[in-house]
């Protein structure tokens, strides 16, 4: 491209042919193609040396931009910390599995299954595309663990190393046990099916000998429906009882013991044809909803702590000289070396180098902080300088940062369970069904024995709940869907019904209601058209986001050459332009006093001269405005930060809620706070991003983690969502109350079916036939009525 | 009509095998990843010495 069309037109775009992104002036050349890097650019390099240029044959751009440095995996060659992490190893061979976050097309996988092109060590490598993971076979002698992971990186797809193991964690959670149980329900089901056609169509005299045959078979089919399939029941509904609960389980293992034992009865006395379709039927859509409510997402953890944030090593220094150990055996006392984007895993002193740390994971306060030596370094932070020499004054799990994890919050985890509506109403169902079951009864008993005892078993049997045991879960798992369409992850069907009764709303500030991408920026100053030009090209040569920033909204195209540029990390640039120096960046760098102290603001100096100074600010999200308003008129809106409050008078216009704004909330801060709310009997529901959110996430009734890029870190919740659908925040609670009205009619449609059974049923009159009939209309009736309803108000409420 | 139990017997064994062999096909984890197969089906099997755009 030559220059004057560059100059005519400032804005075409030149994307990248490796990751689509757009390229900057200098643009990296190779083989005709245009890179925004020299990260993509050596990617592209490795798979054309290595013919396996197909990876841009199937997707456009499928690239991902190579910006972040690539951490340093010494650790990898300790035998143990490999050890832990390989699935399998031998004499020869290796499998390990990995989590590798940037995978996301089909390109994706086309490359990392050929991975045996780039190096013949490689024997073999399968993607789950869904789960981002991918197991490599490799041979050991001849490549390592780190070789390995080293590669992967170099053609940009980093796996994600950390203490805790995502990859394992994910593997243990399966539904193999479920699916079978339905196998095997199905299978008996349709034959049962079969076998009881000839009865209700009725029997020729001269075939009434199959009668008692097919009974038999009948029965042989049922006892693996109810001893296998249908175990669990049992088991839940005993251990309810234990624990004197009554829930839908009690009533729906008695309805499949009763009609087991009254076919058992009735086929080996042979007074009649048993209820056994009826049982594998019900036992078989029982199952199937249970599933259905079980869906979860194989890409998303819910269950993510600061271990997942935290390296699996640390480089230790001692007489010998550097070694990595894991993380477990780092000790008070220990000297470790943290390199340039690392993160610090305990609280230390620093003793050795210029600290200059991130900690906006752990504060929320996005500007980075200068440590100098001597002080105290809190865990959680990342370094963004040169190395660094810390002393180790805490345990790992000990730290200001992890000790959030030992907050009764996180104790009690296991028992935060949502009382659902299902929950409520099977309390009261079971003990109406055993009045009406033993009223019945005892009304026959005097007259009329035989029939006491067919009355009772057939309220039992035709009230067994199936309907109502699969409203809740059809009803939710439609709406899991909906949600899940507009990038709002729900951990599972019960934090619908919770999301329902929220009337407080809690958000983080830096990462929540800010946009992931661009500034407002305004100058204070003076400064002319030449001094624009000059600033403008002393910043494009820093790859700083700031810079970038800059460059970008100041939109000059004019540009001097720069000498003697230099950049001083975390502090600023400088460079001669026309024989002036100018100088950008920090109050300090420019030896003067700042006038604000928050961190957002980049000084200028030109030619030993002040000029102003630039403010950054992030900007807020898409109609967050109109979002805080629709909000505000049903809920209770609060706002806690970890910055300083310098934002307090730019929030106040679309926040007017001033007493509720909290700043500088360390936390532990958020923590108590939440509690404080719940104390007041609200139903608090907790939006945050970063670490520093995940005590009051935790503690939250309902906990939602607002991220911009969903395979990134989240902290432990009940909910996910995507930046993307932040702004659909009123239509999902709306759409989540009206869940619970669908659920609420669907039960009272199924207690209508109920009664009509019942009126039979007291009466003696119940037939195999009516009953066989009766079950499957029920269920179908909730589970097309659930589904249809759940999409209209969706499309009510604008989701679909 | 005894042939009938012969018919059911048949049946029964056939819906058996099928069981039996949904029950392999679930411990071979044939199941376990229902989207990348379909992905990774399409892909061609001899590459093309250089794409060129």
């Amino acid at each position: 491209m030559n220059n004057l069309s560059t100059q005519a037109e400032p804005d075409a775009l030149t994307l990248c042919y490796h990751c689509g992104n757009e390229c900057d002036e200098e643009q990296y050349h190779f083989e005709d193609k245009n890179f925004c890097c020299i990260g993509c650019q050596s990617v592209y390099k490795i798979l054309s040396e290595n013919q396996l240029c197909n990876y841009y044959a199937y997707n456009n751009t499928p690239g991902k931009t190579q910006d972040e440095a690539s951490s340093h995996y010494d650790y990898l060659d300790e035998p143990k910390i490999a050890a832990s992490l390989l699935d399998y190893a031998d004499d020869s061979i290796s499998i390990i599995t990995l989590y590798i976050p940037a995978i996301h097309c089909s390109s994706c996988l086309w490359l990392l299954e050929h991975l045996y092109k780039i190096n013949a060590s490689i024997v073999n490598s399968r993607i789950d595309f869904l789960k981002k993971q991918v197991v490599i076979t490799f041979k050991n002698k001849e490549m390592s663990l780190r070789e390995l992971v080293i590669m992967l990186s170099s053609i940009g797809y980093e796996p994600l190393i950390s203490l805790q193991d995502v990859v394992k964690e994910q593997n243990k959670v399966s539904d193999r046990d479920l699916i079978k149980k339905i196998a095997v329900a199905g299978f008996c089901f349709g034959n049962v099916m079969l076998l009881s056609f000839p009865e209700y169509f009725g029997l020729a005299t001269f075939e009434q000998q199959f009668k008692s045959f097919f009974g038999w078979l009948n029965l042989v089919f049922a006892l693996p429906v109810v001893i296998y399939s249908g175990r669990d029941y049992f088991i839940s509904a005993w251990k309810n009882l234990r624990n004197k609960v009554l829930n839908l389980d009690f009533p729906l293992s008695l309805g499949i013991a009763i009609m087991f034992i009254r076919s058992l009865y009735e086929i080996v006395s042979g007074t009649g044809a048993g209820f056994v379709d009826t049982l594998c039927g019900l036992v078989f859509f029982l199952l199937i909803g249970k599933w259905v409510q079980q869906r979860t997402y194989h890409h998303l953890s819910f269950e993510r702590d600061y271990r997942s944030y935290f390296p699996v090593a640390v480089t230790l220094i001692n007489e010998e000289g550097e070694k990595p150990i894991p993380m477990d055996e780092l000790k008070v006392g220990d000297r470790i070396l943290i390199r340039n984007n690392e993160v610090i895993p305990a609280d230390t002193i620093l003793m050795k180098g210029d600290a200059v740390i991130d900690f906006s994971f752990v504060t929320g306060e996005s500007a980075p902080v200068q440590k100098v030596l001597g002080e105290v370094v809190y865990a959680g932070g990342r370094q963004i300088n040169q190395a660094i020499e810390l002393e180790v004054i805490k345990p790992v799990s000990q730290s200001y940062l992890t000790s959030l994890w030992n907050n009764e919050a996180f104790e009690k985890k296991k028992k935060k369970k949502i009382d659902t509506f299902s929950d409520t109403v099977s309390r009261y169902f079971s003990i109406v069904l055993l009045i009406v079951a033993f009223g019945s009864a005892g009304y026959w008993m005097f007259s009329d024995t035989a029939k006491a005892w067919q009355s009772f078993t057939a309220v039992l049997i035709i009230a067994c709940p199936c309907a109502l045991a699969l409203s809740s879960p059809f009803t939710l798992s439609a709406v899991l869907s909906i949600f899940d369409k507009n990038k709002f992850y729900l951990k599972n069907t019960a934090v619908v019904e919770q999301l329902a009764r929220i009337n407080t709303l809690v958000f983080d500030k830096t990462g929540t209601i800010t946009a992931p991408e661009g500034f407002r920026i305004s100058f204070e100053g003076d400064l002319s058209y030449e001094d624009q030009c000059l600033i403008s090209s002393v910043a494009r040569n820093s790859g700083h986001p700031l810079s970038r920033e800059l460059v970008k909204w100041m939109k000059i195209s004019e540009y001097f050459p720069v000498s003697e540029y230099q950049e001083i990390p975390g502090k600023g640039i400088q460079g001669m332009v026309n024989n002036k120096l100018v100088k950008i960046g920090s109050a300090s760098f420019l030896n003067i006093k700042s006038e604000k102290k928050d961190t957002g603001t980049v000084y200028i100096q030109i030619a030993d001269h002040y000029a102003g100074y630039f403010s950054f600010r992030q900007k807020w999200r898409n109609g967050l405005k109109e979002l805080f308003a629709t909000l505000g008129a049903k809920l209770n809106m609060h706002l806690l930060s970890g910055d300083q409050d310098s934002e307090k008078e730019f929030l106040i216009p679309s926040f007017p809620w001033e007493e509720n704004m909290h700043f500088k909330q360390s936390p532990q801060n958020k923590l108590d706070y939440i509690q404080k709310l719940q104390q007041d009997k609200n139903k608090v529901m907790m939006l945050g991003d970063g670490l520093n959110d995940a005590g009051a996430l935790k503690q939250s009734d309902l906990g939602i983690a607002v991220t911009d890029n969903i395979n990134n870190f989240s902290p432990g919740c009940d909910a996910i969502l995507d930046g993307a659908g932040f702004e659909k925040l009123p239509q999902f609670i709306h759409q989540a109350k009206d869940a619970v009205k669908v659920i609420h009619m669907s039960f009272g449609i199924s207690l209508t079916y109920n009664v009509v059974g019942l009126y039979f049923a007291v009466q003696g009159l119940l037939s195999p036939l009516f009953a066989a009939i009766l079950m499957p209309l029920s269920t179908v009736t909730i589970i097309s009525f659930t589904s249809i309803a759940t999409h209209l108000f969706a499309r009510k409420n604008k989701l679909i | 009509m005894n042939i009938l139990y012969f018919l059911i017997g048949c049946s029964v064994l056939l819906a058996l095998i099928f069981l039996m062999a949904f029950f392999w096909a679930m411990k071979n984890g044939q199941n376990d990843d229902t989207y990348t197969p379909g992905v990774r089906i399409l892909f061609d099997d001899d590459l093309p010495e250089k794409h060129e755009k």
